[in-house]
Formats: structure tokens, C-alpha cells, sequence
């Protein structure tokens, strides 16, 4: 039995492209014994090292996965740059969706060192075959949404990005720990919006009230299904791609956010949740596993506009970028 | 360009966070050519980061050794201790002069 | 008119160009033809709204009457806007008509800003300072695209043609001056633009030859008084959409 691996070399390196080894069962088991003995160590993968074919793809999956995220994510978001309230506001949130362009800049660059390109990846999201984070496929509604998005979105976010800072795969580490220190002020201005209107009118004090019904849940969501349901956490974990529980991080997440709505007067809308002063946690209410699992298939509210706007903007463009490497193409040749 | 190749070719950022100091490397970008590899990379890494000049590199041109290298490339310099100044001790009577 | 009415009127139309060409760039956000342009756009919207900023500041602080820079951004109406047309124009995500368009104003804001930096105003010489570093990257970065695209493929070269087409008649409009500008000239705090005109022709030139691109013949219409509040219909849309939250909530603060 042969076992190919096309990861001996640095994918980036054309010099190196379409080298492949072939390895022996012997070979191959002690290779992995000695890969598995370096991530037990706290030793960092990096993209010429050696791994198993399995890792390398489920890094794949959950790199491009995130990085969609980040760019399916600036258009909920993008939707009130133009409507924000004041000029403040809306440089605000014009820099922080542009930081999300950025952030998922960083990642497929992260996922390309594994051996993909950024436009098969684009492929995959665009042709349906890649997911993206469910939370993006609800609408924004109000201007309080911006608020719910950057405090509960971004939070949930933190949560899961500050443990994968300390991942076993080097360049997503990297991406992470940039991505972390920018993201920091992305929670905040949310969390200022929310206490801005809670502060307000009656009518904005609804609106972050309403906001906050919304996207409470879907931001719970977010961290994915129980383990026990999760069908690739226990690779995942053996590997450290990933670091805690689904369940573990969304519990972090909800024992930190709690106060913080208490403290501007936000109503969580669970009628289940309440302080648990033996497990110091808080209990919380049944997740809707059933939307969840429609709106990762497909079927939310807003899959369907969120795809559109993503192949548009990649079809209205395909004429620029040709443009543009055409241009190079002839100054290049002209050169000669 | 086909179809499976539309974002351009990859290209590696070194920034030079201030005078005086080495490049560094920043990250990547995608650019049809040097020119816009370096306006793109300003877009992309200049959005916090201050600096004072910037190189961009075609990836490919990037030549890496491999884990199989760590060995013959950096354990000989391990017995060589005499390259460090640390090595030479001083005889007993002497005044340390740095 | 005195001087400070002048003045505040002066800085009026730098932030309300400013504030509306940023709001054609943001819509772009997520809808960019790459990561890196989106980027970039973002970048180039972002300088734009910090001048729309200052200089809607220092229009408030010239009034004296207790209103701020969003006062003047969200509570005006199309009659009183004093930008100039062009800027306002839609671009259908047509990326090449967005980069022409910026590439036209910010050579104008380019020659402007580098005058206005030894205005007396002190002011509004700092704030040209601040303005001019970011604005030579726009004409740079827009420049650079409109020469990909006039000499990139047969399509780029068709649609960026009739992006020129479209834009052109909004371009005069540029340099028309009024009793602003007579006062404050003459004051030694604004610029006479018809000093800038050849310098404007001269870099837009250089970028079309680079681009393979022609001007239209003149003689065409060409559009004329968004300085004195005369727009196109397309401002009023932008400003349903941009002063609606403060229109609609009055009290609110945010």
C-alpha cells in the first residue's frame, strides 16, 4: 500500500509543485507517531513539515471556513456603512468591515501554505461546496443590529480566535494572533453602540432590544454543535486545530456576556437562564439544533442573497482582474 | 487567464517598521505585478502599521530550506563556541576592560 | 459676504465633496472585484470621511451656532449641498467608472490641497496638509487603474472608454467658482482654480496617453452649479439613504 503526500514541499514554491513522495505503512506510521509526539510536545507545524494527509485537510476545511466567514461577513455589516448615523459611526464601521476583507486577506493566505489557491477556495464558496459561519445569513434590520453584530458576533468570535491563536498549524497561529489584537476594538464599538441606545429614546432602547432577540441566539449557535453531535472535533482536538469544546467556549462566551448585557440593561431572551452559584456558571435554554442545521444547509434567511452578492461582486470583477493581469502580461513581454 | 487561476499570483511583504531597522515580514498579497503587489501591500498592511519602506517579492522567487536542513544547516555551529564572546574568560588579575 | 461666511461656505464644499465621493467608494464594501481593492477603496473612503470631518468642524466652529460636523453632514438638504456633480454620480459597480471617477476629483482635490497648504487660513493650511498625502495615494492608486484598465483587454478598454463618455461632462463643473471664491482669493485663503486647470489637463492627460484613452470632443453638454446647490437627481437618493437614521429619530443620539 502506497500513501502519497503532496505536502513535502512549500506549495508556494513552483520550483517544488508536483514533487510527491511516496511513503511505505512503516515509513508512514513512524512518521506519524514522531508528528503526533511533536504537537504533544507544544511544538508549531510548519507548511514543509510533514503531516498527515488528514490534518493538512481538516486544517483546509476549517482555514477556508473562517476566512469565507470573514468575507461573507462584511456584507451584513456593509449594509448600514451608508446609513450609519454619524460620520463617526460610519468610519467606524467602514474600518471594521475593512478589517474583515483584511482578516480573511490573512487566513486564505494562512490556507494557501496548505497547498490550495485563493481561487479554488473562492470556487468552493461560490459553487456552494464550502461553508461559512451560520451567523451571516441573518439579516440586519436596524441600525441596533451593527450594535448586536460587533458585541455578540465579534465576541462569540474572540472567544473561538484567541484559542486558535494557540493552534498546532504555525501560519494560522500567526494569522490569528494579528487578527486577535485588531479585532479588539470591533467588540467594543459594538458593545458602545448598545450602550449608547440603551441610553437613548424609548425607540432605540426597542431597537437594541430587538436586536439583541435576534441575535442572541444565532450568536450561541456560532460555536456549533454539542461535541457529543460535532463530527470532526475529535481529530481536530487530538491534533490541536482545536483547543476546547464547542460547548466549553460557548459557555466562556455566555458567562462573560451575560454581565455586560445586565450592566446596560438588555433582557437576554432566554426565560431558562440563570446563575448556577455551585458550577459558577450559567445555565442556559434549549439551542434550535433543527434552524441551525437548516441555515448551515442552505436554508436561513439570508443564504440565498449572501451567495448572490458574493458571485456578483466575483463576476462584476472578473473583467478587472483580467484587465489588470493582461496589463501585466504586455508591459512584462514588452520588457523583453 | 482561466478560469482557475483569477486572483492573481502571490507575493510576500517585507516592511521596514523604521528607519534604521531591518525588513520584516508582514504577510502576503495577491498582485498581477510588482507595481500593484506594492500598492495593494500598502493597503493591505499599511492600514495600522507605520513604516518607511516596503519590498514586495514574487513568492516563487522565495527559495526555503527544508526540515530535512535543520540538522546539516544549523547543529555544526553548536560545538563552535569560541564564536561567542561569552567563550573567553578573562585571567584571574586582570581588569575587565568592556 | 463677509470673510467668515466665505470661509465656512469654502469649507462646506470640500466636506460635502469629500463626504459624498466617500459614500459612492463605501458602497463598494464587500462588492470589490478583489480583497486587496476592497481594501483599498475602504482606505481611500476612510481619508475621505476624516476631511469631510475637519473640515465640516471648522465649517460648525465659522457658523458659531452650536452645530457639529453631523449637523451639517445629516440635516442639509439637496439645495444646500454645495459639492460638486461629479462626485455624486453612480457607478452601477462598474469598477472602472468608480476609479475614473476618484481619479478625476482627487486630481483637482491634489493641485487644490497642495495650494491650500500655504493658505493664510492656519486652519485650513493644516488641514491641507493632513489632506494632501492622502489624496496623492488616490490619484495614484486611481491612476494606476485607469491605465490597467484603458490598456488592459479589449472589454476593459470599451468599458472604461465609456466610463470617460459618461464622466466627461461633469469635469468643467470642477473649476467653476463663485463670489466665494473671488473674496477669498483675493485674501490670500483659497486658490484661484483656474490657476490649477492646465495642471489638472496636464495629469489627466499623461494618464490617458498611458491609458490609451481619448477625450470626448467638446462642444458636449456640461453639467454646471452643484456649488450653488444645483444637483443632479441622484444626490437626493444619497442622502435618503445616508441622513435617514438622524431624520427619522431626531433626538436620538448615537
Amino acid at each position: 500500500m502506497h500513501f502519497v503526500n503532496r505536502n513535502l514541499a512549500n506549495p508556494k514554491q513552483t520550483s517544488n509543485i508536483g514533487m510527491e513522495t511516496t511513503l511505505s505503512v512503516e515509513e508512514l506510521n513512524k512518521r506519524e507517531a514522531e508528528f503526533d509526539a511533536k504537537i504533544a510536545g507544544g511544538k508549531t507545524i510548519e507548511p514543509k513539515d510533514w503531516m498527515p494527509e488528514r490534518y493538512r485537510k481538516q486544517l483546509l476545511r476549517m482555514m477556508s471556513q473562517h476566512a469565507h466567514s470573514e468575507v461573507v461577513g462584511m456584507l451584513p455589516e456593509g449594509n448600514w456603512i451608508t446609513r450609519a448615523p454619524s460620520l463617526a459611526r460610519k468610519a467606524v464601521l467602514l474600518a471594521k468591515v475593512q478589517d474583515e476583507a483584511g482578516h480573511g486577506l490573512y487566513i486564505y493566505s494562512a490556507a494557501e501554505t496548505l497547498g490550495m489557491d485563493r481561487s479554488e477556495m473562492i470556487d468552493q464558496l461560490l459553487s456552494g461546496k464550502a461553508k461559512y459561519s451560520s451567523i451571516f445569513n441573518y439579516p440586519t434590520l436596524s441600525w441596533a443590529d451593527i450594535g448586536a453584530i460587533g458585541w455578540l458576533v465579534d465576541g462569540a468570535a474572540i472567544v473561538n480566535q484567541t484559542v486558535l491563536a494557540k493552534c498546532s498549524y504555525g501560519p494560522y497561529s500567526r494569522a490569528m494572533l494579528r487578527i486577535c489584537k485588531e479585532e479588539n476594538f470591533h467588540n467594543k464599538q459594538g458593545y458602545q453602540i448598545m450602550a449608547y441606545l440603551m441610553r437613548g429614546t424609548k425607540e432605540q432602547r426597542d431597537m437594541a432590544q430587538d436586536a439583541m432577540n435576534r441575535f442572541w441566539w444565532p450568536a450561541l449557535m456560532m460555536f456549533g454543535p454539542s461535541d457529543t453531535n460535532s463530527p470532526n472535533s475529535a481529530d481536530l482536538m487530538k491534533w490541536k486545530v482545536k483547543l476546547n469544546s464547542n460547548d466549553d467556549l460557548r459557555q466562556r462566551f455566555i458567562d462573560r456576556t451575560v454581565p455586560q448585557a445586565e450592566a446596560i440593561g438588555l433582557r437576554i431572551p432566554d426565560d431558562k437562564l440563570k446563575w448556577n452559584e455551585s458550577t459558577r456558571h450559567y445555565e442556559f435554554g434549549e439551542i434550535n439544533w433543527a434552524e441551525f442545521n437548516q441555515v448551515i444547509s442552505g436554508n436561513g434567511p439570508c443564504n440565498k442573497l449572501r451567495m448572490k452578492q458574493r458571485t456578483d461582486a466575483h463576476n462584476n470583477g472578473a473583467w478587472v482582474r483580467e484587465a489588470a493581469a493582461a496589463y501585466s502580461a504586455k508591459k512584462a513581454a514588452s520588457k523583453k | 487567464m482561466s478560469d482557475n487561476n483569477h486572483q492573481w499570483p502571490i507575493w510576500e511583504v517585507f516592511i521596514q517598521p523604521k528607519n534604521g531597522s531591518a525588513h520584516e515580514h508582514a504577510g502576503s498579497v495577491h498582485a498581477p505585478d510588482g507595481e500593484m503587489a506594492l500598492l495593494n501591500a500598502r493597503d493591505v498592511y499599511g492600514r495600522r502599521l507605520e513604516g518607511v519602506n516596503m519590498w514586495v517579492v514574487p513568492a516563487t522567487a522565495i527559495v526555503a530550506s527544508t526540515p530535512e536542513d535543520v540538522g546539516p544547516f544549523f547543529d555544526p555551529a553548536n560545538d563552535k563556541m569560541y564564536r561567542w564572546p561569552n567563550y573567553f574568560k578573562t585571567p584571574e588579575g586582570i581588569k575587565q576592560i568592556s | 459676504m463677509t470673510l467668515n461666511d466665505a470661509l465656512k461656505e469654502y469649507c462646506l464644499r470640500i466636506a460635502d465633496n469629500s463626504s459624498i465621493l466617500a459614500h459612492r467608494l463605501s458602497e463598494w464594501s464587500g462588492h470589490g472585484p478583489i480583497l486587496e481593492e476592497d481594501i483599498a477603496m475602504s482606505n481611500m473612503a476612510l481619508d475621505l470621511i476624516g476631511q469631510a470631518r475637519g473640515f465640516y468642524s471648522y465649517a460648525a466652529t465659522l457658523e458659531g451656532k452650536g452645530r457639529t460636523e453631523d449637523d451639517l453632514a445629516f440635516r442639509r438638504d439637496t439645495r444646500e449641498f454645495v459639492s460638486r456633480n461629479l462626485v455624486e454620480q453612480p457607478d452601477n459597480k462598474d469598477f472602472g467608472t468608480a476609479m475614473l471617477r476618484s481619479f478625476l476629483y482627487s486630481c483637482l482635490s491634489y493641485l487644490q490641497f497642495r495650494a491650500l497648504m500655504n493658505s493664510k487660513d492656519e486652519t485650513i493650511s493644516g488641514l491641507s496638509a493632513k489632506a494632501i498625502k492622502e489624496v496623492t495615494y488616490h490619484v495614484r492608486h486611481c491612476g494606476d487603474w485607469v491605465v490597467r484598465l484603458g490598456d488592459g483587454t479589449e472589454e476593459s478598454h470599451r468599458r472604461i472608454s465609456n466610463s470617460v463618455e459618461d464622466l466627461w461632462m461633469y469635469t468643467s463643473e470642477l473649476f467653476e467658482q463663485n463670489e466665494v471664491d473671488a473674496l477669498l482669493v483675493k485674501e490670500g485663503v483659497a486658490v484661484d482654480l483656474n490657476t490649477l486647470k492646465q495642471d489638472w489637463l496636464n495629469l489627466v492627460d499623461e494618464i490617458f496617453a498611458q491609458a490609451k484613452l481619448t477625450k470626448p470632443a467638446e462642444g458636449g453638454y456640461q453639467s454646471s452649479g452643484g456649488i450653488n446647490g444645483m444637483h443632479t437627481e441622484h444626490l437626493g437618493y444619497i442622502l435618503a439613504e445616508m441622513q435617514f437614521l438622524p431624520r427619522a429619530y431626531p433626538d436620538a443620539i448615537w
